[in-house]
């Protein structure tokens, strides 16, 4: 399977003298095409930056990132936000979307941008909305967004589009539990279906839909736990439910 | 709960045969508790002995009921008698008792592991979790495979064990923070009377 997703000994220094961070102290991680994965550790343990860096939108200190085979720490600014455009979806943590543009605009843009035809874009936005469930008007402005129902929107328009890497960052944040598995579901089918997935999540229940989990503490992977695969995990009912008559 | 309480509950919907109410117990199940035959004959047979439930050959001969079971025909369907559709009743009306927690195998390990001196906790926490999260994926899979709609007894059951071993990993991240803030020098060590 062609690795999407390639990071090389990648350290992430913020501020200097006194005060800096290392928010990533030499990360190692490869994404498979198929493949998702997910990220947990504490508060400030550097997901956020690992995706960030990851998806081109914050640069390494050090070491070296592959997107689908092209190093983005050796490109300039313009190729690297084409590719951003182009192969990655994002979901940020903070959702980020433009206030200023409806839900359905907001989720045609990137393909807008890609220069796809605006009726085409628009149309895969709607699909993509309905495939995450919004259930209001795709003409409502994010302000008069509840803060799931923009969360639904920011997750489509990271899912719509041929995009190759999907980086989400507590994308099931303000979402109840019933929906937050429908986004889960929604994720794994689109890597399934041939994209790579980084996603981070405090929730272990989401990150079992993950291929694997690796855990950050101080930005350093301090572990990687995978498997997980069984005939029938119900099946043994001995060990479940003592029998008695 | 037992076998004997999913089967009147079974039984209030309507009549079974011994055969039906073993398919219809590991299918409302979700798969999670298969019977064998004799488990299920066993159950019967208490049920009847207990007067919970009766056939149509009880109610013909209008006597004792026969106590071996055995000698009913295999295609005899059992129903409630008036106090087994009680009991059946009493069992919604009443929720499953919460009473003093199983002996948790895990937490009695990591309790002894942060008290017993030179015990890495940390990482019997991170296997712990390496292994709890295999469990977790191996469920989710299942999960997956799963129409909810289709079958919402399996669905449910699996959700159950899901958010049972979430909880888990919870409580092990939080055991993570605890001892990481805590260092070695000032854990509770054994009593040193
Ligand atoms: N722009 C910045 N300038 C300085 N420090 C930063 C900057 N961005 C992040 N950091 C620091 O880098 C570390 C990692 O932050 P990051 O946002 O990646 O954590 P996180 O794991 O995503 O946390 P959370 O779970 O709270 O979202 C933190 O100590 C944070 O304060
Ligand atoms: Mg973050």
């Amino acid at each position: 399977m062609t690795v999407v997703l390639e990071l090389t000994n990648v350290t992430r220094v913020h501020g200097r003298g006194p005060t800096q961070v290392h928010a990533l102290g030499g990360v190692d991680l490869a994404v498979r095409e198929g493949e998702l994965v997910a990220v947990m550790g504490p508060s400030g343990s550097g997901k956020s930056t690992l995706l960030n860096v990851a998806g081109g939108l914050d640069s390494a200190t050090s070491g070296r990132v592959l997107v689908a085979g092209r190093d983005v720490t050796a490109m300039n600014a313009r190729r690297r936000a084409e590719v951003r455009r182009r192969d990655v979806g994002y979901v940020f943590q903070d959702l980020n979307l433009i206030p200023a543009l409806t839900a359905l605009e907001n989720v045609a843009l990137p393909l807008e941008l890609d220069g796809v035809a605006v009726r085409t874009a628009r149309a895969s936005a709607l699909a993509a909305l309905e495939a995450v469930g919004l259930d209001v008007a795709p003409g409502r402005f994010p302000e008069d967004l509840s803060g799931g129902q923009q969360q639904r929107v920011a997750i489509a328009r990271a899912l719509v589009g041929p995009r190759r890497l999907v980086l989400a960052d507590e994308p099931t944040g303000a979402l109840d539990s019933v929906t937050g598995e429908a986004v889960l579901r929604l994720l794994r089918d689109r890597v399934d279906s041939g994209a790579a997935g980084l996603l981070v999540t405090h929730d272990a229940r989401y990150a079992a839909w993950a291929d694997r989990t690796i855990h950050l503490r101080d930005g350093v992977v301090t572990g990687t736990d995978a498997g997980g695969r069984v005939a029938d995990p119900l099946g043994e009912p001995a060990d479940l439910m003592e029998w008695e008559a | 709960m037992s076998v004997r309480q999913g089967f009147l509950a079974l039984l209030s919907e309507q009549p079974m045969n011994g055969y039906q109410l073993r398919q219809e117990f590991e299918r409302r199940t979700g798969g999670s508790w298969p019977l064998n035959i004799g488990q299920s004959y066993t159950t019967l047979n208490r049920l009847h002995r207990d007067g919970l439930v009766e056939t149509v050959d009880d109610q013909a001969t209008d006597g004792d009921p026969p106590s071996v079971l055995a000698s009913h025909r295999p295609a005899e369907r059992f129903h409630l008698t008036e106090s087994g559709r009680e009991t059946a009743v009493s069992w919604w009306t009443t929720p499953v008792h919460r009473g003093k927690a199983e002996r948790d195998e895990l937490a009695i390990k990591i309790a002894l592991a942060v008290t017993v001196p030179g015990i890495d906790v940390a990482a019997v926490v991170r296997e712990q979790r390496s292994e709890t999260m295999r469990a977790l994926r191996a469920l989710t899979r299942a999960k997956r495979d799963v129409d909810p709609l289709a079958d919402r007894a399996r669905a449910l059951i699996l959700d159950a064990q899901i958010f049972a071993i979430e909880a888990e990993t919870r409580w092990l991240d939080h055991v993570e923070a605890t001892v990481a803030a805590t260092p070695q020098s000032e854990r509770p060590k054994r009593n040193t009377r």
